[in-house]
């Protein structure tokens, strides 16, 4: 490394520039907005009617109704996808075939503006799709109090902690196709095994250790708290732990994504 | 003229490969600076240092008075770029392009699409203006990109191979509306490969080739002060070619050979010529021309500037 000051390429943000990328993508899905809302109200009516009342009415044993168990955690799975997708295809076509960046690397704007805005957006994503999901437990009859509006708030911190996660992988990618490995070897046994459609003391116990580690868990423990106001000190321990493991892969996609940008 | 760009020992590696090696040049206010020469040369490179996109490996560089490793965002407001592949936002139209880059640049909604409207038209682009990006031609792409820098006023407008891939239409009409844009006092910095382009705009120029500068001056300058003002070409069959070479060599002084024909550099093309048509050579063809740029650069590397 040369003596020359590297001061400026460390990936500092100002919240101006955050805003402005953020702006860019909120344009963006403004033009498309009537078709890209309607599937987020979809998806869960599917889900609810199959699993909840399909399903449900086979599961016995979880709480009053297995519809009412499962909502809540459906609704921190569709905020984790909402986050994910953003931060995922869509940041990797804007850095490798749009190369998006690349020109607004060329305004005032730093790398570091450019990823903390495009966390902001997926937080922004994760946060319709948790509101919208919340929208139609309502309609289901699934929401007694209003606590359960802090499902909204909670689901901008799903939203936090899988963006970060995802665009520390996508910093990393250097292959559109290597995203089906993140998508069936990490999100799909994290939804299929974080407590969404059966508690996990069925499973063995190596599992359950492994669970508290996986992120999607946590989120579930603390929308299900909200939600039917389940062990309220297990929602605290699940909330501690994802701000400090959000934070630690938010500074971990800076740092990557100003090695991926700046050459 | 107060230098606006300085460079003293440039470098730029790419692990082990020097793509900038060492170079130096000013660039003063209002005047039109061109980085001239072939593919890999290191022009991008160079320019990409400029515009805060890519740290120097060593040596010093100040844009304005500043570092661009310092403090990039206090250049980059006052800088317009226009990339060689455009890079325009294609999930906007037209006018969205340019509203957005105002507003990257700090500029406010309404401002922004103020001046979106005026570079428009300046751009002779107001009936594109909801177009999507998909639509337009390779011409049009590139005034919206020059029209997207200039957006937030510039002082310095950064152009990398601004006409490469255009066609002669396209590329004169931007050469004028670069001409306007430097008669408002905008220094323009540009790279090219093509000798027309940087004898055309560039007050001054650097020659590169091989990450290093090989000349520096006004284009006509240096082609005064590198070759005569006449170059006879003459294009013959590899035998006939040698005989020539050798009567040329005797009688005036040696030319330059290349695998397809010879040139001669000359005050006086017209005696050159007449002598060879006397030998009664068989010749495919022949030509008398003003000296450039690209001569210039042959004579300083050895090699064509366009293959």
């Amino acid at each position: 490394m040369s003596k020359t000051s590297r001061i400026a390429f460390n990936p500092d943000f100002t919240l101006s520039g955050v805003w402005r990328v953020w702006f860019r993508n909120a344009t963006v899905y403004r033009r498309t907005f009537k078709v890209n809302i309607l599937p987020n109200f979809f998806e869960p009516v599917f889900y609810l009617l199959s699993m909840g009342v399909g399903l449900g009415a086979y599961v016995s044993g979880v709480a009053d109704s297995y519809l009412a168990w499962m909502a809540p955690g459906l609704l921190a799975a569709s905020a984790m996808n909402g986050a994910t997708f953003e931060v995922t295809y869509n940041v990797f076509v804007k850095t490798v075939f749009a190369r998006t960046y690349d020109a607004m690397l060329c305004t005032p704007l730093g790398v570091g503006d450019i990823a903390v805005g495009e966390i902001a957006w997926a937080v922004t994503r994760a946060g319709i799709y948790g509101a919208a999901f919340l929208a139609v437990m309502a309609i289901f009859g699934l929401v007694h109090s209003p606590i359960a509006l802090a499902a909204i708030p909670v689901s901008l911190l799903i939203g936090f902690l899988f963006a970060g996660i995802g665009l520390t992988f996508t910093a990393l990618n250097r292959k559109i196709d290597l995203y089906s490995y993140y998508f069936t070897l990490f999100l799909t046994p994290l939804f299929l095994f974080s407590e969404i459609f059966f508690p996990l003391d069925r499973l063995p116990h190596a599992l359950q250790v492994l669970a508290f580690f996986t992120p999607l868990y946590h989120a579930v423990r603390l929308c299900r708290f909200l939600l039917l106001g389940e062990d309220g000190a297990a929602a605290l321990v699940s909330l501690g732990w994802m701000f400090v493991v959000s934070l630690g892969f938010f500074i971990s996609s800076l740092l990557l994504m100003r090695r991926r940008l700046i050459q | 003229m107060p230098a606006i760009i300085e460079a003293r020992q440039l470098t730029k590696r790419f692990g082990s490969l020097v793509a900038v090696d060492g170079i130096d040049f000013t660039v003063e206010a209002g005047e039109c600076f061109g980085f001239l020469g072939p593919n890999g040369a290191g022009k991008t490179s160079t320019m990409r240092m400029i515009y805060c996109a890519s740290p120097r490996s060593s040596g010093e560089l100040r844009v304005l008075g500043l570092d661009p490793e310092r403090a990039p965002r206090a250049i980059k407001r006052e800088l317009g770029v226009v990339l060689q592949e455009d890079l325009l936002d294609e999930a906007l139209d037209v006018e969205e392009n340019l509203v957005l880059f105002g507003i990257y640049h700090g500029l406010g909604r309404r401002v922004a699409r103020q001046r979106a409207r005026e570079a428009l038209a300046f751009f002779g682009l107001e009936d594109r203006a909801r177009n999507h990006i998909l639509k337009l031609s390779g011409g049009m792409r590139r005034r919206v990109a020059v029209a997207r820098a200039m957006l937030a006023e510039p002082k310095i407008l950064v152009l990398d191979e601004p006409t490469t891939g255009l066609d002669p239409q396209f590329r004169h009409d931007l050469w004028q509306r670069l001409l306007e844009l430097r008669e408002r006092g905008i220094t323009l910095l540009l790279t090219t490969h093509y000798m027309e382009e940087a004898e055309r705009l560039c007050d001054r120029l650097v020659i590169m080739d091989r990450g290093r500068i090989v000349a520096t001056g006004a284009p006509e300058a240096l082609v005064a002060e590198t070759v005569p003002p006449a170059a006879v070409e003459v294009r013959a069959g590899a035998e006939e070619r040698a005989r020539i070479a050798a009567e040329l060599a005797t009688r005036f002084g040696p030319p330059e050979e290349y695998s397809d024909r010879l040139v001669y550099y000359t005050k006086d093309g017209d005696r050159i010529l007449a002598a060879l048509i006397e030998g009664g050579y068989t010749i495919r063809s022949e030509l008398v021309r003003r000296t450039n740029l690209e001569d210039v650069f042959l004579r300083k590397t050895g090699r064509q500037l366009t293959p």
